[in-house]
């Protein structure tokens, strides 16, 4: 075909976007880990953090932009504190069903809390960041896309070091293996709940932040959520190296499926290919590349 | 008070067999029939006819995902794709074939139940979280396929538009005649999933919920079961389509979106889960409720907010509103409606003593 610098150039930014769906999917396999509940609201999570920092930092309200990610920082933490104590622990030990349902309840609530207290009207979230691209080789980015990239590996590296050897992360793969019996060794399971919900919410404000200015904010951005779902069970739902490798994945599939299917078919591969290689990882290792393997044979 | 259920014997295996084993229950369905088949039709208005017969539809949807979710316990959020399937192929059957209504039904629900045996393949070896995300890619894969094969969707618009039904000679279009019509395939989806649910097969799925190695073990064919499952649901799902399809007079994969998904899980959770009666509250109550807000914000709301703002805050209230309630139900109530009537006829059976 000939075509393999444009193979070569969508690969690339394949990879740098999926890093930056690993930082989102990031969220949803820390509450996964520490809670075992399934947050189907974490696009929603993104998106109400990528309104709340955008409509304050815009004209309407006037914050510096540093005190307005500073805000959105404290309000996603507050939020998810709160969230913790009066949705998820009611619903500890219930059906999965439940707590399914409560977390797309909960997305249905921030789809329409976000546009009624901040307006509907689409914002730019404008960053210090240069609009230049970058060129490495064969390859180009926008800065915003390397930044990112940057700041998902960061995260994702610093993030797989807090569960390996500190303490506290320590205590949350304890509390995630089992609540009765970190609970019987002294730990405070409640205090590790709140803790991953916390992170949770500090990795979708990153999330919000960097997707909304690389495309806009508005409700559209909770769309985003919907490649969580691939990206983790390609990497395995409770693990975080599968979350970056899950994550690229991901991103090469949908690039390059855009790229060469998308003129055959009249567009839309970019949201479908990810999530055929899912079913047939479902098929093939539902526990995913890296994911603990539950055994249960009937 | 009312009524007390003692002296009702049942002295052969015919009384014991009945559906509706109690006088007053034979009441409770008859005063139903009557209000539903001919107080409904006399005395309601065409605007309310046709809301009553978007229930009906929804009736038939929620029961076949109740028996899937609540009764099976196989969890499944693209529900919404198999009323599409059946909704194209009964589109598709009419416009190239010329097919008559009573053809289409069936053929729609059987083509949603053959996609819904493949999709239901994987719950052998995944359930739970995993399993809801299978479904959930199902959708989005049964949307994709629809949406970009030309000779399915009927080109660019991805929509096909087709006439009202017409039974045996006999057209249905007036508002009234669709809405008997529609009511009497409820009815019909009603007494089949009731006597579903007493049958071997019915059984089966409840224990499979219950403890499916325990099933397994008592001799339940598991997966034999959950393709059952999953096959019966997903016919209801494609009746829905077709009935759909019918009512609105066109087949549109917008209308069945990830969202309807949702709104369907909705109603069984707030209905209840596992329960017939469940089903149905559900479907009345999530289908009124936009309704019940867009009236609500337009009277009350008007008093102190433009009417530009009141359109785009009813729809933002409408989300608002139905997150809320699901998951104040599953915290409140997690039984749903069903369990709310349950406590109030207990209450009044033993009433005015509290035992």
């Amino acid at each position: 075909m000939g075509d393999l610098p444009f193979a070569i150039e969508l690969a690339g930014q394949g990879v740098a976007n999926g890093l930056m769906y690993s930082l989102v999917a990031l969220g949803f396999v820390l509450i996964y880990k520490a809670t075992d509940a399934i947050n189907f609201a974490q696009g929603e999570f993104v998106m109400i953090a990528g309104i709340v920092i955008a409509a304050l930092a815009s004209d309407a309200y006037g914050f510096p932009l540093w005190l307005a990610l500073f805000a959105g920082l404290v309000f996603m933490i507050l939020f998810n504190i709160g969230l913790e104590r009066v949705v998820l622990r009611p619903l500890i030990g219930r059906p999965i069903v439940s707590i399914i349902m409560a977390t797309i309840g909960l997305a249905a609530i921030l789809r329409g809390f976000g546009p009624m207290v901040f307006g509907s009207a689409p914002r730019g979230l404008a960053l210090p960041i240069p609009d230049a691209p970058v060129i490495f080789g064969p390859f180009f980015f926008s800065p915003i896309q390397l930044v990112g990239a940057g700041v998902s590996i960061l995260f994702l590296l610093g993030f797989g070091w807090f569960f390996l050897k500190t303490r506290k992360g320590v205590a949350m793969r304890a509390v995630a293996d089992s609540h009765q019996v970190s609970s019987a060794m002294g730990i405070n399971v409640e205090k590790y709940f709140a803790l991953a919900w916390v992170m949770a919410g500090v990795v979708a404000m990153l999330g919000g932040v960097l997707w909304g200015s690389m495309s806009g904010v508005d409700t559209q951005l909770a769309l985003v959520g919907l490649k969580v779902f691939p990206v983790v069970i390609l990497g395995g739902l409770d693990s975080i190296i599968g979350v970056i490798v899950g994550g690229i994945i991901i991103g090469l599939v949908e690039a390059l499926a855009s790229g060469f299917i998308d003129p055959y078919v009249g567009g839309g591969t970019k949201d479908f290919a990810p999530y055929v290689l899912m079913i047939v990882m479902l098929m093939i290792r539902p526990y995913g590349l890296f994911g603990r393997k539950l055994i249960e044979r009937i | 008070m009312f009524y007390r259920e003692s002296g009702e014997y049942k002295t052969d295996y015919k009384r014991d067999m009945t559906v509706y084993a109690l006088p007053i229950s034979r009441f409770a369905v008859g005063l139903m029939v009557l209000l539903f088949f001919v107080a409904a039709p006399l005395l309601m208005s065409e605007y309310q006819l046709t809301l009553l017969s978007l229930v009906a539809i929804a009736v038939v949807g929620a029961l076949g995902l109740n028996i899937l979710v609540g009764y099976a316990g196989q969890l499944s959020i693209g529900h919404a794709a198999f009323m599409s399937v059946g909704a194209y192929t009964a589109a598709n059957l009419v416009t190239k074939l010329d097919l008559p209504f009573l053809m289409t039904l069936p053929a729609g629900g059987i083509m949603a139940a053959a996609i819904g045996l493949i999709v239901g393949i994987p719950s052998l070896r995944i359930k739970g979280i995993y399993l809801a995300i299978a479904t959930l890619a199902a959708q989005f894969i049964i949307e994709w396929i629809i949406n970009h094969s030309p000779s399915i969707s009927g080109g660019v618009q991805a929509s096909i538009e087709i006439d009202r039904p017409t039974i045996l000679g006999w057209k249905l279009d007036q508002a009234v005649e669709l809405y008997l019509f529609l009511v009497t395939i409820a009815a019909i989806a009603i007494v089949c999933t009731q006597n579903l649910i007493r049958s071997r097969i019915g059984r089966a799925f409840i224990a499979i919920r219950d403890q499916d190695i325990a099933a397994e073990i008592i001799g339940i064919s598991v997966f034999k079961y959950k393709l059952y499952a999953f096959g019966i649901s997903s016919f209801y799902a494609g009746v829905t389509g077709v009935l759909y399809t019918y009512y609105l007079g066109i087949a549109s994969y917008e209308q069945f979106t990830l969202v309807v998904s949702i709104d369907y899980l909705a109603m069984i959770i707030i209905g209840g889960l596992g329960s017939i009666l469940g089903s149905i509250l559900g479907a009345f109550f999530i289908t009124l409720l936009p309704i019940g807000i867009r009236l609500f914000m337009e009277n009350i709301g008007s008093l102190f907010l433009e009417p530009e703002a009141l359109a785009s805050i009813i729809s933002q209230m409408r989300l608002i509103v139905f997150g809320s309630l699901i998951i104040i139900f599953l915290i409140m109530e997690p039984e749903g409606l069903n369990r709310l009537w349950i406590n109030i006829r207990n209450y009044f059976r033993v009433w005015p003593f509290s035992y």
